[in-house]
C-alpha cells in the first residue's frame, strides 16, 4: 500500500520521551549475546593464520603435517575457495581479502584458516603450515604511493591517462564555477597542507561468528554485524549459495561504526564449517581486529580558500589523497563530496585521489572519510578569520549553506541545520566562558550526507494485545526502543506495550545494512507505515464486529471508535480487545511494510571545544565539549545525546592520540590497545549536547539520521582550539604530545 | 605445563632450581599471562607465589619497611603508614594500569619483568629500596637498580626468586614523588617517568636521589641530578641544572611511543616537576 512519506508536523505523546530500552538490563546483566556468545553441539574453533609481510609473494603453502595433527577438521587456503564472483570486481576483492590469492598484500592478510577440536589443537596446526614467501616491495604512506617508481600493488589498476599500472585507483571531481576567477576576486588566499593519520573504528566487540553448513549446502550463521541481509548475500555469493538456504541471525552488537558492514572472517568460516562438516567458531583476536579488519584512511590534502575583506569566500578547492588499502575503494571520493558542504561557495573544487597501499582494506568509520577534509578546511577557515581579524564564528555564519544552496557536490539543499547550529554556538554560554593560560578554544563545522535505502517492518498483534514490532535493521544505538516508540505513537498504546526485536533473514524481506544514520529514519518510516497497515485491519475488524461500514470507524488513542450517526454510544473497541475476538474476525492481526525510503535528510553540527595544553610536554586536555546537532526529530533524545557524545570521543580519540604506526617493514606496530590509544574516561570532559530539530520534510515525523556526523568536526575543533591554545598551527593528525611539542620548538627555532 | 602453588619461600627456591625446562615466577601475572596469551613464553612450570604468607605480608621494623613480593599494588595504597612514609613509590604503584590491573599485579614483578618503562621502578630507586633475592642455598639483599640488566632482562640467576621489596625508614624532613608521561591519563605505558626522593635540612636539601624511567635500556639513577640540588633550596637555577642533568643521562630509543627528542627533553620537565613535588613534602616552601 502507498503512503506518503511527508511531514505533517504531527503533535506527539510518546515519541520524544526517554523510556528505558529493552536491551538494556540484559546487557548491564551480562545476559546479551554478542558475536561470540553462540554455541552449537560439535563446534570447533576456527583460527586464521595472517602475513607477517606488508608484501609478499606466496610461492607455497604447505598444510600437510597440520592436516595429520589429531583434532584438526579442516583448513582452507585460497585453493579451497573457487573464485565464483565473475565480472565483479568488488566481490572478487572480497574474496581475496578474506584470503590471500597468491600475494600477501598487508601485514596481517589471511593466507590459510584451521577448524580443530579447540584452540590449542587450532594453534598448534597453525604452526605446522608452511609457507614459504617472496617479499616484495611495499608501500604504505599514500603520497609515496602515488609517486613515479613507487612499488605497484595491483597490476590491473591504471592511470587514467597514460595507461601504465598506477596505485591511483579512482580520481574523483566536484564543485562548480571557476576557481581561478574566484581567487582573482579575493583580497586573502590560505594555502595549507594537512595530514591524517589512520584510525581504527575501535569497537569493543571484536568481529565473531558461528557458522554451520549442512550436507545439503544449506546453513546459519550467527554473526556480530551492522547488516545480517548483506552478510548473507554477500557469504552466499562467494560460496555459491542461495540466499534463502542460508539464514543468518545478528547478535547483539558491541559496537562497529562501519567496521561491521564488511565481511572479514564470515566467508572463511561457513568455508571451514561446510569442508568440516561440523559447526565452526571464529572469534578475531584483537591484535587481527587491528592488522586486518578495516580501518579509515590516512590522509595528505591541500586546501586553498579565498575570502573577501568582509568575509565572503570567493573560491575554494582541496586536493584529498586518502589510503584505500590493499583494494580500490572509494573514499577520497566521498571525501571529495563531502570537502565543502557546510558552506554556500561561487566557486569551488575538490578533487579526490584514491590510492593503493599495502595496509588492511579500509572500511567505513562514521561518516566515512569526512572529518579529514573537516579537519583540513575548518583549520583554514580559522586561518583566514585570524587574517580578516573577525570571529571564526561570524566566518562561517557569513559562509554557511541555506535552503536552496547548491551543494557543492550537486543536489541544493532543503531546509538544513548549518546556519541553525551556528546560531546556537554562537549563543551557547560556552563561548562566552573565560578562558585561562595555556588554553584555547575552537569551534568547527561538519556535515554528514544520510542514507535511507531498503527496509522492511513487521508488526503483529499478539494475542493479548501487546505489538512485536520486528525490524531488519541491527540496533547499533538505541533503534529498538526509537522504533517502539513510534510503533506506540501510531497506535495510540503505551510504550511499554510494544516489543521490538531484530528479525533474522529468515524472517524478513531485505533490509540494508544500519550505516548511514539509517536506522531509526528507515526502520522509523517502515514502522508508522506498518502500524497504519495494521490500524487499517483492526478498524477493519471492528467495523465487522459492530457491523459498519470501514469508513465510520476510525482509530484514535489506542481504540477503534465508530462515528457518523446512531454509532457514537458504541463503547470503543480496544487494541486489547480486538486482539482477543481475532480468532472470529479472520484471524491474526498484523501490518507489514516495505519501502525504499529515499531523502535521508542532510546533517549539520557544530562543535565548540576547549583544550589546555602542557606547554613543556605537549600533553592536551579537552576541558570542556559542546556538540550541537540537528536532529530532524530526536525520537529518544537519550539516545540522540549518546550519538552526539559518542562521536565526538571517538573523534576527540583520532584528532588527540589514536594512529596506525607501521614500522619501516611496512608491518602495524600497535595492533593493540595499549599502544593504539582510545580514550578512556578519565581522558574526557563531560560531553555537551543541543538537540536542534529541524524536520526533515520527507519523513512523516521530520527523523534526520544522527548516528554520524559528530565524528566530523572533532578533528577540526580541536585543531583549532590546540593552535589556539599553543599559538602554532597544528597541521597533522594524532596530536599527540610529541607532535604537538615538536611544533612549539620548531616555531620558536 | 606445570602449575605449582607451593606455601613457602623455600619449596618454591626448591622447584625453581629443579625444574629443567622453561621456568616462571607468577605473582600478579599481569605481564606474564599477558605474554603467554601473545605466544612469547610458553611455560613449562609455573611456580605462583601467591599462597607463600610471608610473601603476601607488609612489615614495619626499626629499619624500614619490608613488602612482600606477592603484595598486589592496590594494598599499598590502602596502607596509611606506607603512605605516609613514601609516597612516591605509592603513587607509581598505583599508577599502574586500572584498579583492576592494580588488584592483581606487584612491584616485585613490576621489577623483574624489567620494562624499561616500568612505572614503581624509578620511585623504588630513588628511596634507595632493596630486593631480598632467595635462591635454595643463598639470601641476598640487592639494591633495586641492579636487578634489571637490560630490556627484559634481570641480573636475578636461575633459580632465584625475589622474595620481597625492603625501603628504609623514612628520615625525618624527606619527601618523594614520581611523575610518569603518558598521552593518556590511565591505562597506558610511561614515555618517561622521573622519581625523586630527598631530605632536608633547615630549608636546604641535604640528600638526592633521581631516577628516571623509559629514557634508557634500564631505569636510571641520575647522580648528577641529585648533586644539582644538593645543598639548594630548589631555587630555578638549580631546577635547570636538575633538569638538564636529567636530560644529558638521556640515552632513549625513537619508537612508537616517544622520539630520542621528546624524552630527553621531558625527562628534565618531569625530573623538575617531581623535585618540587617531593621538596614540597619534605615541608620545603617553594
Ligand atoms: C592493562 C595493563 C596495564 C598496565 N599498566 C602498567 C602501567 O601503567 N605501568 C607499569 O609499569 N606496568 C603496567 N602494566 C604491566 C604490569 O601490570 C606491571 O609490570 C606489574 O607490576 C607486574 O606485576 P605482576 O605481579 O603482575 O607480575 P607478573 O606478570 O606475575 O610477573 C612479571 C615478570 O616478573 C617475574 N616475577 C614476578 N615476580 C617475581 C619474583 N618475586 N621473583 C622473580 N621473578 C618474578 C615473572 O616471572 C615475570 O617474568 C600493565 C599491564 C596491563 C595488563
Amino acid at each position: 500500500m502507498g503512503h506518503d512519506s511527508t511531514y505533517t508536523n504531527q503533535k506527539f505523546k510518546v515519541v520524544g520521551t526517554r523510556v528505558n530500552r529493552p536491551d538494556g538490563v540484559d546487557k548491564v546483566t551480562g545476559r546479551a549475546k554478542y558475536g561470540a556468545d553462540a554455541y552449537a553441539p560439535g563446534q570447533l574453533v576456527g583460527l586464521f593464520l595472517r602475513s607477517p609481510h606488508a608484501h609478499a609473494k606466496i610461492k607455497k603453502i604447505d598444510v600437510s603435517k597440520a592436516e595429520k595433527l589429531d583434532g584438526v577438521k579442516a583448513i582452507i587456503t585460497s585453493a579451497d575457495l573457487p573464485d565464483l564472483t565473475g565480472d565483479d570486481r568488488d566481490l572478487t576483492d572480497i574474496l581475496e581479502n578474506c584470503m590471500a590469492r597468491g600475494r600477501a598484500l598487508y601485514d596481517g592478510h589471511a593466507v590459510a584458516a584451521v577448524a580443530a577440536i579447540d584452540m590449542q589443537t587450532a594453534k598448534k596446526a597453525l604452526k605446522l603450515i608452511k609457507i614459504s614467501y617472496q617479499k616484495l616491495p611495499h608501500v604504505t604512506d599514500v603520497d609515496q604511493a602515488m609517486e613515479p617508481g613507487a612499488p605497484i600493488i595491483h597490476d590491473f589498476v591504471r592511470d587514467r591517462k597514460t595507461g601504465k599500472p598506477s596505485n591511483v585507483c579512482k580520481i574523483s571531481q566536484f564543485g562548480h564555477g571557476d576557481v581561478e576567477a574566484g581567487f582573482a576576486e579575493a583580497d586573502v588566499i590560505i594555502e595549507k597542507t594537512f595530514k591524517t593519520e589512520q584510525t581504527h573504528q575501535g569497537y569493543i566487540e571484536p568481529h565473531a561468528c558461528l557458522a554451520n553448513i549442512s550436507s545439503d549446502n544449506t546453513g546459519e550463521l550467527w554473526v556480530t554485524t551492522q547488516g545480517h541481509f548483506g552478510f548473507r548475500s554477500t557469504c552466499a555469493e562467494l560460496l555459491g549459495m542461495d540466499v534463502a538456504k542460508l539464514k543468518v541471525t545478528s547478535s547483539e552488537i558491541g559496537g562497529g561504526f562501519g567496521g561491521k558492514t564488511h565481511v572479514w572472517i564470515e566467508p572463511i568460516a561457513l568455508a571451514l564449517s561446510r569442508k568440516a562438516n561440523r559447526p565452526v567458531k571464529v572469534v578475531m583476536s584483537r591484535d587481527e581486529v587491528f592488522r586486518a579488519s578495516g580501518p579509515t584512511s590516512a590522509t595528505s590534502i591541500d586546501v586553498k580558500i579565498g575570502a573577501k575583506k568582509d568575509g565572503t569566500i570567493t573560491g575554494a578547492t582541496a586536493d584529498l589523497r586518502y589510503t584505500n588499502g590493499a583494494f580500490p575503494g572509494f573514499w577520497a571520493m566521498l571525501g571529495s563530496m563531502i570537502s565543502f558542504a557546510c558552506y554556500d561557495i561561487k566557486h569551488v573544487k575538490s578533487i579526490g585521489y584514491d590510492v593503493i597501499v599495502n595496509r588492511p582494506k579500509v572500511a567505513a568509520y562514521r561518516a566515512p572519510s569526512a572529518p579529514m577534509p573537516a579537519f583540513a578546511i575548518e583549520s583554514v577557515m580559522d586561518l583566514i578569520a585570524a587574517e580578516l581579524k573577525m570571529k571564526p564564528i561570524e566566518l562561517r555564519i557569513k559562509n554557511a549553506a541555506k535552503e536552496g544552496t547548491r551543494a557543492s557536490y550537486g543536489p541544493t539543499y532543503g531546509p538544513i541545520g548549518i546556519g541553525p547550529t551556528l546560531d546556537a554556538a554562537k549563543n551557547h554560554p560556552h563561548m562566552r566562558a573565560r578562558l585561562k593560560k595555556n588554553q584555547g578554544r575552537g569551534v568547527a563545522c561538519g556535515f554528514w550526507f544520510n542514507f535511507g535505502g531498503q527496509t522492511c517492518v513487521d508488526l503483529n498483534i499478539g494475542i493479548d494485545g501487546s505489538v512485536n514490532l520486528i525490524v531488519g535493521t541491527v540496533d547499533v544505538g538505541g533503534s529498538r526502543a526509537s522504533l517502539a516508540l513510534i510503533a506506540a505513537e501510531e497506535l495510540g498504546i503505551p510504550y511499554e506495550q510494544v516489543r521490538a526485536n531484530v528479525g533474522d533473514t529468515a524472517s524478513l524481506g531485505h533490509n540494508d545494512m544500519t550505516d548511514g544514520s539509517r536506522g531509526t529514519f528507515s526502520s522509523g518510516m517502515a514502522t508508522i507505515f506498518a502500524a497504519r497497515n495494521a490500524i487499517t485491519v483492526l478498524r477493519e475488524r471492528a467495523a465487522k464486529t459492530w457491523d459498519i461500514p470501514l469508513e465510520s470507524v476510525i482509530w484514535k488513542e489506542g481504540a477503534a471508535r465508530a462515528t457518523g450517526k446512531g454509532n457514537s454510544n458504541r463503547p470503543p473497541l480496544s487494541l486489547k480487545e480486538l486482539a482477543a475476538s481475532a480468532p472470529n474476525t479472520g484471524g491474526p492481526i498484523a501490518g507489514h511494510n516495505e519501502v525504499v525510503a529515499d531523502n535521508a535528510g542532510v546533517s549539520f553540527a557544530s562543535h565548540i571545544c576547549d583544550v589546555e595544553v602542557d606547554p613543556e610536554t605537549g600533553v592536551t586536555k579537552v576541558i570542556r565539549y559542546t556538540v550541537i546537532q540537528d536532529a530532524g526529530k530526536a525520537v529518544h533524545p537519550d539516545y540522540v545525546e549518546g550519538q552526539l557524545q559518542g562521536g565526538a570521543a571517538q573523534g576527540i580519540g583520532w584528532a588527540l592520540n589514536e594512529e596506525y604506526v607501521y614500522g619501516d617493514d611496512g608491518c602495524l606496530q600497535n595492533p593493540g590497545f595499549l599502544d593504539y590509544r582510545i580514550p578512556v574516561c578519565s581522558d574526557l570532559p563531560f560531553i555537551d549536547t543541543q538537540i536542534l530539530e529541524i524536520p526533515n520534510p520527507d519523513h512523516p515525523y521530520g527523523i534526520r539520521g544522527v548516528g554520524e556526523t559528530s565524528i566530523v568536526p572533532p578533528l577540526a575543533a580541536i585543531g583549532n582550539a590546540v593552535s589556539n591554545a599553543v599559538g602554532v598551527r597544528m597541521n597533522h593528525t594524532p596530536m599527540s604530545p610529541i607532535r604537538i611539542l615538536k611544533a612549539i620548538e620548531d616555531s620558536k627555532a | 605445563m606445570r602449575y605449582e602453588a607451593p606455601g613457602t619461600t623455600k619449596e618454591a627456591a626448591a622447584l625453581l632450581e629443579k625444574e629443567k625446562g622453561s621456568v616462571h615466577v607468577l605473582a600478579g601475572g599481569t605481564d606474564l599471562i599477558v605474554r603467554m596469551r601473545l605466544g612469547l613464553v610458553e611455560p613449562d612450570l609455573i611456580v605462583d607465589i601467591k599462597h607463600i604468607p610471608t610473601m603476601q605480608a607488609i612489615t614495619a621494623s626499626a629499619s624500614g619497611t619490608r613488602i612482600g613480593a606477592a603484595v598486589c599494588n592496590a594494598r599499598l595504597g590502602e596502607n596509611k603508614a606506607l603512605k605516609k612514609a613514601w609516597p612516591g613509590v605509592v603513587e607509581a604503584a598505583n599508577l599502574i594500569g586500572s584498579d583492576q590491573v592494580q588488584s592483581r599485579s606487584t612491584i616485585a614483578g613490576n621489577l623483574c619483568n624489567a620494562s624499561p618503562a616500568a612505572d614503581s621502578v624509578p620511585a623504588l630507586i630513588a628511596a634507595g629500596a632493596k630486593a631480598i633475592v632467595v635462591s635454595k642455598n643463598k639470601r641476598r639483599t640487592v639494591a633495586v637498580e641492579k636487578i634489571v640488566s637490560g630490556p627484559g632482562q634481570t641480573s636475578l640467576a636461575r633459580g632465584e626468586v625475589v622474595e620481597a621489596i625492603t625501603l628504609p625508614k623514612r628520615p625525618a624532613r624527606s619527601g618523594d614523588a614520581y611523575l610518569r608521561l603518558t598521552p593518556r591519563t590511565e591505562m597506558d605505558i610511561a614515555v618517561v617517568g622521573a622519581g625523586v626522593s630527598l631530605t632536608l635540612e633547615r630549608g636546604v636539601v641535604k640528600t638526592a636521589r633521581v631516577a628516571l624511567g623509559a629514557v634508557a635500556p634500564t631505569a636510571i639513577l641520575v647522580p648528577a641530578a641529585a648533586r644539582a640540588i644538593i645543598g639548594t633550596k630548589l631555587d630555578d637555577a638549580a631546577l635547570d641544572k636538575l633538569a638538564a642533568a636529567c636530560s644529558a643521562k638521556c640515552d632513549p630509543i625513537t619508537d612508537k611511543r616517544g622520539t630520542i627528542e621528546y624524552r630527553t627533553k621531558v625527562a628534565g620537565v618531569l625530573g623538575k616537576r617531581a623535585a618540587k613535588i617531593a621538596f614540597q613534602r619534605a615541608g620545603g616552601v617553594l
